[in-house]
């Protein structure tokens, strides 16, 4: 049973029978929105790319996005970069492996962020949706839907952080803009 | 520029005399079949193959090989042949492997008559598949084209032939397996596949860099840059897979949305199960097994968990490294902010604050410092099970699977050089293992360490940099079948006699030293016309024509006290070997202080930087892959008051007798 996030809102990661959670993925799916006319099928490839930063202290330490597909510590792993979305139905286009046990002790947040390479607007972006799954199970923990997609080519999506022994999950689901996670560092300082 | 064709790609042939490429790292029978408009093939007479090599039009090599040229004139056709068909099969007369899953994708390239590449097809994916159709070249409304297939046959050839229609599959499957095994010379050494940048790096795990030593004479040593280690991307991989997914046999055969299985062929069956490590109590870590990581071999299953052991040691180092570096940076922040405030300049509040500061610091690195003590726990254990487990082309010399030494049937696919540790892991080190045939040479640099010359004078770091050398070729001989590989050694001084002696005194080498500007010369020169001589064959694909004084097995040129004795040509001939040599089989292992070439001004910076350098002494020039932490390089040498060399190479000496 999943959870379907509202912005703002905080999830604890902790299981149910007080044990932690060891490992997570961040899930990014979308696929790009069809265009009526006489070349329906040519349809629009629309790259968008899922990235991790890792803070310590409201400093970002390491980042994992398609250009370094594993943090140094090798605990955030990134499964590659998808160019055009839309893979099956409902499934990850990319994703973000977090070992949450692994991650280095002075990392205490890892903000996920999701932008439009491409530069299309999330309006011409069908379906999109980023999820948080326990890898070691494969159930969803909760899924933010980019819903409403505005004017905007990026969004902050959620972070885990460190509270108490544990993780917490929360949503943000801030709009912004930038082609890579280096545009949205302003707009991500606010929500450490 | 090249089309990289994925299966079931085509791709437009603008000239119709063509030559196709094909490299594996193991003989295969190369063929072609020419099938009409409906692709059938109308009988043997439509089979070009070993047995049969020269069609009109089509001409492949008469034997096995790891490389194939096989010449096409699509314009000789005949009229009626809409299709040529590509197929490889592996030989069965042989102790070689029988299926495709056990050996290195095969590359297939077609290029025209100039050597340009049109396109290139790696078949990758392959299993249990004896026979594989590689490439189609069809005709479509009068133009050719070519299409990438890859379907394999885990029946063999004879299925293959029979799916291209032709009655007699089976026997016409026999006579080419009877052609070749009649014909099989011992195999030209393996190809190497650098034209490929996808299949290379798994021959390459090292890669050249900018050279450590300063050449604008004597001065203060520059920090040294440290060379890049890199990975084996399979390697990388399936470590990545091991991490976070589901470990399974099945995740490697996860196609795309197509189907690609043939609908007459029989399911492909899993590799046995690698050893995985129980599962354990929660909290505690599993128990580490020695080949607990994905690979068709044993020895691939070791190879692979070396270097994912490699690569956590590399990771959480760096976690470690980093996390100190935060508590550090707050701490002087911290410190920074309580001068700059006037209300604790004074009193006691002062004192407390950076009490609180200095705790708050100690607690962070006592964590990172409890995480990094917990991984590397885990690894040394890890470490204490495969290190007695490691066959002799990874063992130390004080491993006992040296006492027990056989000639292996079987060359290895890497080697050991040395062992790699930082100085947060002693006394953990992790072995570093190159895949074979070597890519490219090696340098053991003679030269002093910068920073710490006075440890050994030179007369004896120039010994020591031999006895390393030494001791390398030494393992070379042993992990290669015997009358495979072979060492020749130019020595012009006849300053390396001492640490060569284990190798001059069992017999094992061809020849004794080339002394003296003559040797040098006429030792390269013999090397340069087996370099040339191979590759004209290799081009030609006729292996089987070489002159029979050319020896086959690959070479080991070791040099030492380059660039003495040397003259410009021979310096020339060096070059082309270190250049030309890996790609046939001749491999070079440089003893030299790059002090001694300084008259050659910047002439010899490429011929150093193509080099692996490493050092007789401990010393931190490596750097891994992913992080690139500069790692200390220690040789692999054989204990002191140790027998073993001597009993390994007396052992080299009589399976070679036995071998003649």
């Amino acid at each position: 049973m999943s959870v379907n996030l509202s912005k703002g809102q905080a999830i604890s990661l902790e299981k149910k029978d007080g044990a932690s959670l060891s490992a997570v993925r961040m899930g990014l799916g979308w696929q790009a929105a069809k265009r009526r006319g006489l070349f329906g099928s040519r349809t629009r490839e629309i790259d968008l790319d899922a990235s991790a930063v890792l803070f310590a202290e409201k400093q970002p330490v390491d980042v994992v996005f398609f250009r370094h597909l594993v943090s140094d510590d090798g605990s955030v792993r990134h499964t590659g970069d998808n160019l055009v979305g839309g893979v099956g139905q409902g499934g990850d286009d990319e994703a973000i492996l977090v070992d949450l046990q692994r991650v280095p002790v002075h990392i205490d947040q890892i903000v996920f962020t999701v932008n439009s390479f491409t530069g299309q607007t999330f309006q011409e972006v069908q379906n999109a949706f980023c999820r948080l799954v326990d890898e070691t199970n494969g159930q969803e923990l909760a899924r933010y839907t980019l819903a409403g997609g505005g004017e905007y080519t990026a969004q902050i999506m959620a972070k885990v952080h460190r509270a108490g022994s544990g993780w917490t999950m929360t949503a943000i689901g801030t709009p912004a803009n930038g082609r890579t996670f280096q545009d949205l560092m302003p707009a991500i300082l606010p929500h450490l | 520029m090249t089309a990289e064709l994925v299966r079931g790609q085509n791709h437009p042939l603008s000239e119709v005399r063509l030559e196709i490429r094909i490299s594996a790292g193991v003989p295969v029978v190369a063929g072609a079949t020419l099938g009409d408009e409906q692709g059938t093939v109308h009988g043997t007479e439509w089979v070009a193959h070993p047995g049969a090599p020269a069609l009109p039009g089509i001409e492949v090599s008469r034997q096995a090989a790891a490389e194939h040229r096989l010449a096409v004139d699509l314009a000789a056709l005949p009229e009626a042949v809409h299709r040529l068909d590509v197929f490889l099969a592996l030989p069965t007369g042989t102790a070689g492997p029988l299926r495709f899953g056990a050996v290195p994708a095969p590359h297939t390239a077609v290029s025209g008559r100039d050597g340009t590449e049109i396109a290139s097809y790696t078949l990758t994916g392959l299993d249990t598949e004896a026979a594989v159709l590689a490439l189609e070249l069809y005709r479509r409304q009068g133009a050719w084209k070519v299409r990438a297939l890859g379907q394999g046959y885990a029946a063999g050839l004879a299925a293959l032939l029979a799916d291209q229609g032709l009655h007699d599959a089976a026997d016409l499957a026999a006579a080419v397996q009877e052609a070749v095994t009649d014909r099989l010379a011992r195999a030209v050494p393996a190809p190497s596949t650098a034209f490929d940048p996808h299949t290379a790096p798994a021959h390459d795990p090292l890669a050249a860099s900018a050279d450590p030593q300063v050449t604008s004479g004597p001065g203060p040593a520059e920090p040294t840059p440290p060379y890049p280690l890199r990975p084996d991307d399979s390697a990388d991989a399936s470590r990545a897979d091991q991490h976070l997914r589901a470990t399974g046999p099945d995740h490697q055969h996860s196609g795309g949305p197509v189907d690609y299985t043939h609908p007459r062929r029989a399911h492909r069956t899993p590799p046995p199960p690698s050893p995985t490590a129980a599962p354990a109590a929660d909290g505690e870590p599993a128990q580490p097994v020695a080949g607990d990581a994905v690979g068709w071999t044993m020895e691939e299953r070791l190879y692979n968990q070396v270097w994912g052991m490699f690569e956590d040691l590399a990771r959480t180092t760096a976690a470690y490294r980093s996390a100190v570096d935060f508590a550090d940076s707050r701490l002087e922040k911290e410190l920074d902010q309580l001068l700059a405030d006037p209300r604790l300049r004074l009193g006691t509040g002062a004192d407390d604050a950076r009490e609180v500061a200095h705790a708050r610091h100690t607690q962070l690195t006592d964590q990172a410092r409890a995480a990094f003590d917990r991984d590397l726990a885990q690894l040394t254990a890890e470490a204490e099970v495969v290190e007695p487990a490691l066959p002799p082309a990874y063992a130390r010399w004080d491993n006992p699977v040296w006492h027990a030494y056989r000639s292996p049937a079987e060359p290895p696919m890497a080697l050991r050089l040395g062992d790699l540790h930082l100085p947060e892991s002693v006394p953990l080190s992790i072995p570093l293992l190159v895949r074979l045939p070597l890519e490219r040479g090696l340098w053991i640099d003679s030269g002093p360490t910068p920073g710490d010359d006075f440890r050994a004078d030179s007369a004896e770091l120039r010994h020591l940099a031999m006895e390393t050398a030494a001791a390398l070729a030494a393992r070379l001989l042993a992990v290669h079948p015997p009358g495979e590989f072979a060492v020749q050694v130019i020595d012009p001084a006849g300053a390396g006699s001492r640490a060569l002696l284990p190798l001059t005194r069992s017999g094992v080498l061809g020849a004794p030293p080339g002394a003296g500007a003559a040797g040098v010369a006429q030792v390269l020169e013999s090397l340069t016309r087996r370099v040339d001589l191979v590759q004209m064959a290799m081009r030609g694909g006729m292996a089987e024509a070489l002159p029979a004084d050319v020896d086959t097995a690959q070479q080991l040129l070791i040099v030492n006290d380059f660039p003495h004795g040397f003259d410009d040509r021979a310096v020339t001939r060096l070059r082309y070997l270190a250049d030309e040599g890996p790609a046939v089989g001749v491999h070079l292992l440089l003893v030299a202080d790059r002090e001694d070439a300084t008259a050659y001004g910047p002439l010899l910076d490429p011929l150093w930087r193509s080099l692996l350098r490493l050092t007789p002494l401990p010393d931190d020039h490596l750097a891994d892959p992913w992080i690139g932490h500069a790692w200390t390089f220690e040789p692999s040498l054989v204990p002191v008051g140790s027998r073993v060399l001597e009993e390994v190479l007396a052992e080299v000496a009589r399976s070679r007798t036995k071998y003649r």
